[in-house]
């Protein structure tokens, strides 16, 4: 039953920050992906960094379970994956979570991404074995690994350096990265009005 | 107008730490396979069937991992089911306290409409086949934008910056080309 209150509690936050940081809202996904206006790659960023930093840093004080890290395995897949994925947001501009988000608030054309997704998510359970047998889904650089070897995890570390440590080093640097990053990628067209 | 990117950040960094703090990383794309596992299931009740250790399914991809799948779509009341059911109303509720979107904007967004015209037909369709695209995509990834990218990235995983390699490799490209015009 707490685990059923924490979903809900954990969703409806996260639901309402999505719309919040314009994530569910297709154009400004467009304007971060063609590079006019990255400050939703910034908002990204940041919450990376600081949840990394606070993630690791409770680690570290005893304040959070190691056990809660949930790392997923590496192979081939998950690049191949990602980039179908990464065209997909490109042309819909949702992705899985943001969808949801859009489709609740009213977006009619989320509606039908979460029914293209549905019906995307029944062809790959339908043709995983020919995956599995393609040896696409066989893990790489030892799988289920973090890039430091974090203390009391299960998981295996790519290199031997402490995990925790170097996630607060990592964490801050997504943060430097989220200020240092222009808001503005690409040059400003000379035809076009100025932007807002 | 969305918040700016350092309160934006700032909050959805938080959200994603409480989750990992309290239950475990946030993951939506899973929960795909269980709603279509869940539908199938009621059409076709031999599609999930327990066992005397747990859940295994006729689907390999619902039996993998000891019918952990198959599992969840026999006890849709589960953590991450309900997490993406509240995040749907948690949208909901935020939107509504912004005063809701325009008529236009919930058919046709502003980006689309500035490069290809106001047809909703043209956009559902659009919007329909990179849905398919993003969930096979998903799934064969393992996750998805949050539990990949922000939620493996942040666990400093190997697998989520593979993942964000390809994602943004081709979501940057495909934007670019498809849109050209400013909103």
């Amino acid at each position: 039953m707490t685990t059923i209150i924490l979903a809900i509690v954990l969703g409806l936050a996260f639901g309402a920050t999505l719309d919040r940081i314009g994530a569910s809202n297709p154009t400004y996904i467009g304007k971060m992906l063609n590079l006019t206006n990255v400050n939703l790659a910034k908002t990204i960023l940041l919450a990376i960094g600081v949840g990394s930093v606070l993630m690791f840093g409770g680690q570290m004080l005893g304040l959070v379970d190691v056990g809660h890290m949930s790392v997923k395995t590496a192979y081939v897949g998950v690049f191949v994956g990602g980039l179908m994925l990464g065209a997909g947001w490109a042309v819909a501009g949702y992705c899985p979570g943001t969808g949801v988000v859009a489709a609740a608030s009213g977006r009619k054309d989320a509606l039908f991404f979460i029914a293209g997704g549905l019906l995307g998510a029944a062809a790959y359970m339908a043709t995983y074995p020919s995956w599995k047998a393609s040896g696409l889904l066989d893990k790489v650089l030892g799988g289920k690994v973090t890039l430091g070897t974090v203390p009391g995890s299960k998981y295996d570390g790519l290199l031997a350096l402490p995990g925790d440590v170097l996630g607060i080093v990592l964490g801050l640097g997504f943060i430097a990265l989220a200020f240092a990053l222009p808001e503005r990628l690409v040059p400003q067209r000379a035809a076009e009005q100025p932007a807002e | 107008m969305p918040l700016n990117w350092k309160t934006g950040g700032l909050l959805l960094g938080l959200v994603f730490f409480l989750a990992v703090m309290l239950v475990k990383p946030i993951g939506v794309s899973t929960q795909f396979v269980i709603l279509d596992g869940i539908i199938a299931d009621a059409v076709n009740p031999d599609l999930v069937t327990k066992t005397d250790d747990g859940y295994t399914s006729t689907n390999a991809y619902l039996a993998k991992s000891n019918g952990k799948y198959a599992k969840s779509v026999s006890n849709p009341l589960n953590y991450s089911f309900v997490f993406v059911i509240a995040m749907a109303v948690g949208g909901f509720l935020s939107v509504m306290a912004r005063g809701g979107l325009s008529q236009a904007e919930r058919s046709v967004p502003a980006l689309w409409r500035a490069n290809f015209g106001d047809s909703p037909v043209k956009r559902y369709a659009a919007a329909f086949l990179g849905g398919f695209i993003v969930l096979y995509g998903a799934r064969l990834a393992g996750g998805c934008t949050s539990g990949h990218m922000m939620s493996g990235m942040m666990q400093t995983s190997m697998s989520g910056y593979i993942f964000a390699l390809g994602a943004f490799g081709a979501a940057v490209p495909v934007s670019l080309i498809l849109f050209k015009k400013e909103a």
